[in-house]
C-alpha cells in the first residue's frame, strides 16, 4: 500500500481511538458503566498505538529505530506495570502525580526534539526553513507547560510519599527564585516565537541556547510552585498538573500534526480544569489562594480558638458499641484518619455487624474526604463496601436529623460547625457534613490535635459529642469486639 | 505550518475542549479518583508521537529524545489503564465475598 494511502487509513484509525476516549470517559459517569468505559478507553489506545506502528512500519524505520521503539516501550510499559499492580490504593495520588510526571515530560521531549531537528534547517537566503511563529508557538508552549509539570509532579509525588515534607517548604527566596524563573521561560519563549515570526535573525545555536533557558526556567518554577503548597492542598494541585499535562499533549499534538494527541489532550486538560475547580469549591478555596500556598503553615498559629472553655467528654469503648448496637440509625463518617491507619476493612467488618442487627448503615463522604475527590470511595470500596451505601454531602446532610449515631472516623475539618456559623474562622463558608446535627455523636480520633487547618472544632466540645481516644484501626477493632460482646 | 492546517487544528483542539467540559461535569464525585487516574492515562496518548519521533530519529541526540519519551509514555500508558481498572474493579453493588487483598 502505497504511504498516501496508509496515512489516510491510520488518520481513520485514530479517528476510532478518538471517539472510544470520548464515549469510555462518558461511560466512567457511573460506578456500573465506569470499568467498561475504562476499557474502551484501552481499547482506543492500542488501536491508536498500533495503527501508528503499522504507519511508522511502512516507512522502513532502521533497526536502531526499532530498538529505539520497543526497548522503550518494554522499558516503560513494564516499569508503569509493575508500579500499577504493586501501589497501595491509600498511595493512589502520588502514583497519579508521578504519571502526569512522565505524562508532561514525553510531551516536552517531543517539541524539543523537533526543535532541535529544525533550527538548524536554513532556507538559502537564510532564514528558517521549517520553524515559523506559530509552530513555535505551539512548541514553547509546549516545553513550558510539559517541563513545569514535569517537576511540578514529581515534587508532589515526593511530598505524598513522605520523601519530602508534607508541610509548606518555604525557602528563603522562594518566591523570588520562582518569580525570576517565570520571567525567564516566558521572556525567552516570547523572543524565540518573534524570532520565529521573522523579527529576528538568530544563528541557529542562539535559538537553541533560548529554548535552553525558557527549559531550566520552566523546570526551576515547576519546583518552586509547589514546593510551598502544604499536603491538603494537594490534590488540587495534582489535578491541576493533570490538566496541565492534558495541555501539554495537546500542544505537542499541533507540533507533530497529530490530531489523535490535540482531542485527547483537549478532553485530558477539559477535565482536570473541572475537577480541579469542583475540588477547590469542596474547600471553598480559590485556585489562585492555594497556589501562593502556605495554608497550614501561615494561617493555623492565629486561628480562633473557638471551642475555649468547653469541656470534652470521654467515653469509653463499651459506652460506644452500646449506642451503636441500640440505634436505628448510624452514619459513619471516615476521613483521611482512616486511610492513614489502613482502617477500612475494619469500618466494613463494623458496619456489616451493625447491619446483621438491622441497623440502617450508610457512609457520608465528604467530597475532599481522603487525599483526592473521591478517594475515599476507593478505599471503602477496596474494602468491598457496596457504592450504594457511599452518599455524597448533599444527600446525606437532611439525613443527619434522623440519625441516632453520627460514627466520625479520623475525620477534622469537614466536620467543623465553626465553618458554617464562625465568620471568624479560616475555614468559614467551607461546605461541611452536618454531623452535630444528629441526636448524637461519637468521634474516634488519636487526640485533641488539629486537622490540617490547625484550627479547634467546636464539635469535640458539643454535649451531644463523646470523645473515644484510640488510633482508627485499634479503635475499631476493641469497637467490634465490644458490639460483639452486646 | 500553514494557515488550513492550523484552523483545522484549532477548530478540532476547541471543540474536543467543549467535549471534555461536558462529559465529565456529569460524574459524580464518587468517581473523580478513577477519573483523574482514567484521564491520566489518556494523556498517555503522547507515546504516538513518541513513537513518531523514534522512528524517524537520524542523530544520537534524537534517538536520546525519543527513547526517554517513548519509556515516559510507555509507563503512562500501561500503569494508568492498568491501574484504573484496578480501582474500578472495586467497585461493586453488592460485595462479593474474596480473600482479603495482600498486606500493604
Amino acid at each position: 500500500m502505497n504511504t498516501t494511502d496508509l496515512g489516510y487509513l491510520v488518520q481513520f484509525a485514530f479517528l476510532i481511538g478518538a471517539a472510544l476516549f470520548a464515549m469510555g470517559l462518558h461511560q466512567m459517569n457511573s460506578p456500573a458503566s465506569a470499568r467498561n468505559g475504562n476499557r474502551l478507553s484501552a481499547i482506543g489506545m492500542t488501536i491508536a498505538v498500533a495503527s501508528e506502528l503499522v504507519f511508522v512500519a511502512n516507512s522502513g524505520p532502521g533497526i536502531g529505530n526499532w530498538l529505539i521503539i520497543f526497548g522503550g516501550l518494554a522499558i516503560g510499559g513494564l516499569t508503569g506495570l509493575r508500579m500499577a499492580r504493586t501501589i497501595a490504593m491509600t498511595a493512589m495520588p502520588q502514583l497519579v502525580s508521578l504519571f502526569n510526571a512522565v505524562g508532561g515530560g514525553a510531551a516536552a521531549l517531543l517539541a524539543i526534539d523537533d526543535f532541535v531537528r529544525l533550527s538548524g534547517q536554513r532556507t538559502p537566503e537564510g532564514a528558517l526553513a521549517g520553524l515559523d511563529g506559530w509552530l513555535i508557538f505551539f512548541i514553547v508552549v509546549d516545553v513550558v507547560i510539559g517541563s513545569v509539570t514535569f517537576t511540578g509532579s514529581l515534587i508532589a509525588s515526593a511530598k505524598l510519599m513522605g520523601r519530602l515534607k508534607g508541610q509548606p517548604i518555604i525557602l528563603p527566596g522562594g518566591r523570588f527564585v520562582a518569580a525570576v524563573a517565570a520571567i525567564v521561560a516566558v521572556s525567552c519563549s516570547i523572543v524565540l516565537v518573534l524570532a520565529g515570526a521573522g523579527l529576528f535573525n538568530y544563528d541557529a545555536w542562539v535559538l537553541d541556547v533560548l529554548l535552553i533557558a525558557a527549559l531550566v526556567g520552566a523546570l526551576v518554577f515547576g519546583v518552586t510552585m509547589v514546593l510551598p503548597i502544604g499536603g491538603a492542598d494537594m490534590p488540587v494541585v495534582i489535578s491541576m498538573l493533570n490538566a496541565f499535562t492534558g495541555s501539554a499533549v495537546a500542544m505537542a499534538g499541533f507540533v507533530v500534526g497529530n490530531v489523535i494527541l490535540i482531542v485527547a489532550g483537549a478532553l485530558v486538560g477539559a477535565s482536570g480544569a473541572i475537577l480541579t475547580k469542583l475540588m477547590a469549591n469542596a474547600m471553598n478555596r480559590s485556585i489562585g489562594n492555594i497556589l501562593v500556598g502556605g495554608f497550614g503553615a501561615a494561617e493555623g498559629s492565629q486561628a480562633a480558638l473557638t471551642s475555649e472553655g468547653g469541656t470534652v467528654r470521654e467515653i469509653s469503648v463499651d459506652d460506644a458499641a452500646i449506642q451503636l448496637a441500640y440505634a436505628s440509625k448510624v452514619v459513619i463518617v471516615p476521613g483521611y484518619g482512616l486511610a492513614v491507619a489502613q482502617a477500612q476493612h475494619g469500618v466494613r467488618e463494623l458496619a456489616d455487624l451493625l447491619e446483621a442487627r438491622g441497623i440502617d448503615v450508610s457512609y457520608a463522604i465528604h467530597p475532599v474526604a481522603g487525599r483526592m475527590p473521591g478517594h475515599m470511595n476507593v478505599l471503602l470500596a477496596e474494602a468491598n463496601v457496596p457504592y450504594p451505601q457511599l452518599k455524597e454531602m448533599d444527600d446525606i446532610n437532611p439525613e443527619f436529623e434522623r440519625t441516632d449515631v453520627a460514627l466520625v472516623i479520623g475525620a477534622n475539618d469537614v466536620t467543623n460547625p465553626a465553618a458554617r456559623t464562625d465568620r471568624a474562622s479560616p475555614i468559614f463558608g467551607m461546605p461541611i457534613l452536618d454531623v452535630d446535627k444528629a441526636r448524637s455523636i461519637i468521634v474516634i480520633k488519636r487526640s485533641m490535635g488539629r486537622g490540617y487547618a490547625g484550627i479547634d472544632n467546636p464539635l469535640y466540645v458539643n454535649p451531644k459529642t463523646g470523645m473515644y481516644f484510640a488510633d482508627a484501626k485499634q479503635g475499631l477493632a476493641s469497637l467490634i469486639a465490644a458490639v460483639k460482646a452486646q | 505550518m500553514n494557515v488550513g492546517t492550523l484552523i483545522n487544528d484549532l477548530t478540532i483542539f476547541v471543540l474536543a475542549i467543549l467535549l471534555g467540559f461536558e462529559v465529565i461535569s456529569r460524574v459524580p464525585a464518587t468517581l473523580h479518583t478513577p477519573l483523574m487516574s482514567g484521564t491520566n492515562s489518556i494523556h498517555g496518548i503522547v507515546l504516538v508521537g513518541a513513537i513518531a519521533l523514534a522512528a524517524a530519529a537520524d542523530n544520537p541526540l534524537s534517538g536520546i529524545l525519543a527513547f526517554v519519551a517513548v519509556v515516559f509514555a510507555g509507563a503512562n500508558v500501561v500503569g494508568g489503564y492498568w491501574v484504573t481498572d484496578r480501582m474500578l474493579q472495586m467497585f461493586k453493588r453488592r460485595p462479593v465475598p474474596k480473600a482479603d487483598e495482600p498486606a500493604e
